[in-house]
């Protein structure tokens, strides 16, 4: 079927053919993922709810499945009130620059063993440099919002970014030591052969049993990256102003937007790196797409968890947290998994 | 033309305005930012020569760190950009000279195509392996004692930025997270049992 | 590929040993450091003269009379290489001895990162030494450079030494973007950055003529910041001065062996082959130093000041030495021009390091003594320290029975050997009006009267150090052939 429509394309296009096959290519990556950030609000306000014995939404259409597209309503019919003394070109870049890379990132995400955008050899590194421009967005928009609060809460937000950054490519790297390869396709097959996976076992020889440390650490990197609780002292809606204070309308929406367009991202790159992406986690279940979109659930459901959960961290208990005790523990089961690949004991062969 | 030379000056011509806003933008964020544009062209570029770990390794380290780190002082500092560029037109003649010199330099250089200057041509990679496995082979097997130098300049840096800038904090009455966060509730309470007390 | 798939040879580490050594030890220290509470840092001092006399014994078993490369040809190791090393060891050994009664009086300067930024900077002077190839050589100087920079700086709450660290930092990062210019442009006409692959190719004629001398003009800039010359010697006057004494000390002695040797290793070894145009480079630039060095320095009220200028001086007489090694393509001159040269930094960085150290004596808390009229009437109060910077400020003169004559005839006489008269007369002239200034110092703690009468408090082994830093002064003076000779046979080893 996709043959026949590849053929039909053809035809009509002609020579630009490849450039209108890659872009329904993305308008197919790209439409159910902002349909995905927008019914994710929706479920985290439901879970959450539920979670403190309540019921989230449910007024708006039945059971408020209409919640979000009245938000995105709202929003858009909200004035952009642009401060007086702000310089307006970064203004209005500022959310372009959050919102572009959790966008960006998605080309090289592999959905199967066939289905990838770009199935470039260096994808990790792509990812790795594509995630850290969003710290641009954070900052600028601080800056350009000229207002004391907003820059502080822009840099203590960017500090705590970067400083979450080296964890994070501390632990991508241990996975890339293992994988012995940076494309992310490969890394996927790579957590379908060993001892366990050979036996039925699927899901114990995924990445996230023998480099369990490094798993915990991503797991709440990706938490402290995405600005979410209990490390959203950025932006903690309650106790102190963020980088976000000035911003209303549809600028407010689309930083809305990235945050939860990064989380939906930082959860598939977790499913990929160490859950075993579109594996199965049995060995008589077929893979397929739909395990990866299990696990981006579970993922997210971890997120939506703790949000409930936990009391907010202090900024310097977060700071002190990713520089002495996640890239120590980075820096040692990086030395443990080299020397455990160079012994006999080496299971990735 | 083909597409690629198409991509090329495409790339060149935002990389070539890019840096002459840079210095002559007058905010210095935006000078700032237009750095950073400037970069992610010459990282489109090196893309089309095939060096695909470089380009990226340049956003992600120039870009992604470093270019931060600008931003970060610039915010900070109250930059007077009249003040620093009140000396300009007394400084022009030397700087005309160098640029001077330095344009002859990459003229020899550049124009050394014709003079028939380079025997020596860039040597092509093996197809099989990837560009982040020949760097990574030729860094720790023929370069390891120049990496090993560069990791140790690097360690003397962060042992002078932090001789250099660190105070002695114990005037200040912050609680140590480490002692925090190891805290039990039995350190903290004491559940004590009492007989009820009627109401008379 | 996997990984077992690769070929690794793990490369010869024995010539290399002393540098793994000195970088385990100083790693080693700055972790100890951490835990040592005492505030006088007594065990990371002793644990840092253990590590440097720890490389010199290594270095000192492990030189064969061979030369040996290493790293894939990167790393040399030969008799030239192992003596500076081992002259480098021994004057950072005499440098804390010397400077840690300063170090303690203040404050801010007394942390163990003193001892360790000392000991990475070693390192640094070590990789120099021992670089074959040009990478090696510009990593090792932005490490020694890099470690010289903080501990300018170290004393924060001091003006002066902020300012001076900024010039330096400054002036330094652009001499070695120079540097760099002129390795890339050497780069490109040979294609080749390891020296003796260089020097190969430029023998073959296999490189194009513009583009060498264009990067030889860049190399020879780069190297002249380093050596301190003009007219890249803008530095050293402001951050002699502005440094707290103690890190003067430590710059205007050790580094410029580890520059002589980027010298020798650069110039003599790889671009042999253009020698003519780059010992005509060095002859304006020595004839300038000499002329701007000495008259610059009569003018001077702060000791520090006058011997920073001293050294330009000092620094372009003995790049005398390298200009005459090569005349009209016959090297026949070369062994006894460039062993003259090493012997004049040899002992040049002995007496340097006698005067500043003399300086540091003097010094307490609070009170600096680097104007020249804090010496005076020194005799009154301690004869055997005038002495012994009477013996100094001798040497540095010229005057003949110190060991300075010594190291300023055999230059000349290169020079003169080498038929380039009119420049051994110029030397001698600018050395006459230079003498002025040393012999003034000597009035001084001599005929005039002391602003401050106490005597000298100095602890015993800085007293001991001094006093044999003196007297070794005025015995090779009297005995110069040992050294000599030793120079003469490294360098005939290693060339």
């Amino acid at each position: 079927m996709v043959d026949a429509l590849q053929q039909l394309l053809q035809g009509v296009f002609g020579p630009v053919f490849p450039l209108v096959w890659t872009l329904l290519k993305i308008v197919l990556i790209i439409a159910p993922l902002l349909l995905g950030v927008a019914y994710l609000t929706f479920w985290e306000r439901k879970v959450i709810g539920w979670m403190q014995v309540r019921i989230g939404p449910n007024r708006v259409g039945p059971w408020g499945l209409i919640q979000p597209i009245a938000d995105g309503v709202k929003l858009l019919m909200k004035e952009i009130v642009i401060p007086s003394g702000a310089s307006k070109g970064i203004f209005l870049i500022a959310p372009m620059f959050a919102f572009a890379p959790a966008l960006a990132a998605w080309a090289v995400i592999p959905f199967n063993d066939t289905m990838v955008l770009a199935n470039v050899n260096a994808s990790l590194l792509y990812i790795m440099a594509v995630t850290s421009v969003g710290v641009y967005g954070i900052i600028l928009a601080g800056w350009s919002s000229n207002s004391k609060y907003a820059f502080l809460g822009g840099m203590r937000s960017a500090a705590q970014m970067i400083s979450y950054e080296v964890a994070m490519g501390l632990a991508l790297v241990v996975v890339l030591m293992v994988s012995n390869s940076l494309n992310l396709g490969d890394i996927v097959k790579a957590q379908g052969r060993g001892m366990f996976a050979d036996n039925g076992l699927g899901f114990l020889s995924w990445n996230w049993l023998p480099l369990l440390p490094m798993f915990v650490v991503y797991l709440i990197s990706i938490v402290a990256e995405t600005n979410r609780a209990p490390f959203d002292m950025a932006e903690g809606e309650s106790e102190i102003v963020g980088f976000h204070v000035e911003y209303s309308g549809m600028a407010f929406a689309v930083f809305f937007l990235a945050e939860y367009a990064n989380m939906i991202l930082v959860s598939t790159l977790t499913a990929v790196l160490f859950l075993g992406g579109w594996l199965s986690p049995v060995g008589f279940l077929p893979d397929s797409i739909f395990w990866l979109f299990v696990k981006i659930a579970a993922v997210l459901f971890f997120f939506l968890w703790i949000r409930a959960t936990f009391p907010r961290y202090r900024y310097d208990q977060i700071m002190r947290l990713g520089w002495k005790v996640f890239i120590p523990v980075c820096l040692i089961w990086l030395t443990v998994v080299g020397c455990w690949m160079m012994s006999p004991w080496n299971i990735w062969k | 033309m083909e597409f690629k030379t198409f991509v090329f000056y495409f790339f060149a011509a935002i990389m070539v305005f890019a840096a002459l806003r840079v210095i002559t933008a007058r905010n210095p964020v935006q000078a700032a930012l237009f750095l950073v544009l400037t970069f992610v062209s010459a990282s489109g570029i090196w893309m089309l020569l095939q060096a695909e770990f470089l380009a990226i390794a340049l956003v992600l380290v120039y870009v992604g760190a470093v270019m931060v780190l600008f931003l970060f002082v610039v915010m900070m500092l109250d930059i007077n950009l009249d003040r620093v560029r009140e000396g300009f037109w007394s400084y022009l003649p030397l700087g005309a000279i160098v640029a001077l010199l330095m344009v002859a330099e990459m003229g020899l250089v550049l124009g050394g195509n014709y003079f028939d200057l380079f025997e020596n041509k860039v040597p092509q990679a093996a197809a099989d392996a990837t560009n982040v496995m020949s760097v990574a082979r030729l860094m720790y097997t023929d370069y390891v004692y120049p990496v090993e130098l560069a990791s140790v300049i690097l360690l003397v840096g962060i042992v002078a930025a932090v001789v250099l800038t660190m105070r002695d904090r114990r005037k200040t009455k912050a609680v140590d997270p480490a002692t925090q966060v190891i805290v039990k509730a039995k350190d903290r309470m004491r559940v004590l049992q009492m007989p009820s007390e009627k109401q008379g | 590929m996997t990984l077992a798939e690769m070929q690794f040879v793990i490369p010869d580490l024995r010539p290399a040993s002393a540098e793994l050594f000195m970088l385990a030890m100083a790693c080693g220290i700055l972790l100890v450091d951490l835990f040592v509470k005492d505030k006088k840092r007594t065990l990371t001092f002793v644990l840092t003269q253990l590590a440097l006399l720890g490389a010199a014994v290594i270095t000192f078993m492990t030189s064969t009379g061979e030369i040996a490369y290493t790293f894939s040809n990167m790393y040399v190791d030969d008799l030239l290489g192992d003596l500076l090393k081992l002259l480098t060891y021994l004057t950072v050994i005499v440098v804390l001895f010397y400077s840690r009664g300063y170090v303690l009086d203040r404050p801010q300067m007394a942390k163990g990162e003193y001892y360790t930024l000392t000991l990475f900077a070693t390192l640094g002077m070590m990789v120099m030494i021992s670089a074959n190839h040009f990478l090696t050589v510009y990593l090792g100087l932005e490490l020694l450079s890099l470690s010289l920079y903080a501990l300018v700086a170290l004393n924060r709450d001091s003006v002066q030494a902020t300012e001076a660290a900024m010039k330096y930092f400054v002036l330094g990062a652009l001499a070695s973007g120079l540097l760099l210019y002129g390795m890339s442009m050497i780069y490109g006409a040979t294609g080749t950055l390891e020296i003796t692959a260089v020097a190969e190719r430029l023998y073959q004629g296999q490189a194009n003529k513009s583009i060498l001398v264009f990067g030889l003009v860049f190399l020879v800039a780069g190297i002249a910041f380093k050596l301190g010359v003009v007219p890249f010697h803008m530095w050293i006057p402001d951050v002699y001065h502005g440094a707290p004494t103690a890190i003067t000390l430590l710059i205007a002695s050790a580094p410029k062996l580890a520059a002589f040797a980027i010298v020798m290793r650069m110039l003599v070894n790889g671009l042999v082959v253009l020698a003519a145009d780059w010992q005509m480079m060095l002859i304006i630039l020595s004839v300038l130093s000499m002329a701007i060095g000495n008259l610059a320095a009569i003018a001077q009220t702060n000791l520090k000041r006058m011997l920073a200028y001293s050294a330009i001086s000092h620094m372009g007489f003995m790049l005398l030495g390298l200009v005459t090694g090569v005349i009209g393509g016959d090297a026949r001159f070369a062994l006894n021009a460039y062993s003259s040269s090493m012997f004049y930094v040899i002992t040049y960085v002995l007496t340097s390091a006698g005067t500043f150290g003399m300086i540091l004596l003097l010094a307490r808390a609070g009170f600096e003594s680097d104007l020249l009229d804090d010496f005076k009437g020194l005799n009154k109060r301690s004869p055997w320290f005038a002495a012994m910077m009477m013996m100094m400020m001798f040497s540095m003169a010229g005057v003949p029975f110190f060991v300075g004559f010594f190291a300023k005839f055999s230059v000349l006489q290169a020079v003169v050997a080498a038929g380039y008269l009119w420049l051994a007369i110029a030397a001698v002239i600018f050395s006459l009006i230079g003498a002025f200034y040393y012999l003034r110092v000597v009035k001084l703690m001599y005929f005039d009267q002391p602003n401050d009468p106490s005597p000298i408090h100095a602890p015993f082994d800085v007293k001991l150090l001094m006093s044999a830093n003196g007297l070794a002064v005025a015995l090779l003076g009297i005995f110069p052939q040992a050294l000599m000779s030793i120079c003469a046979v490294a360098l005939l080893r290693s060339l």
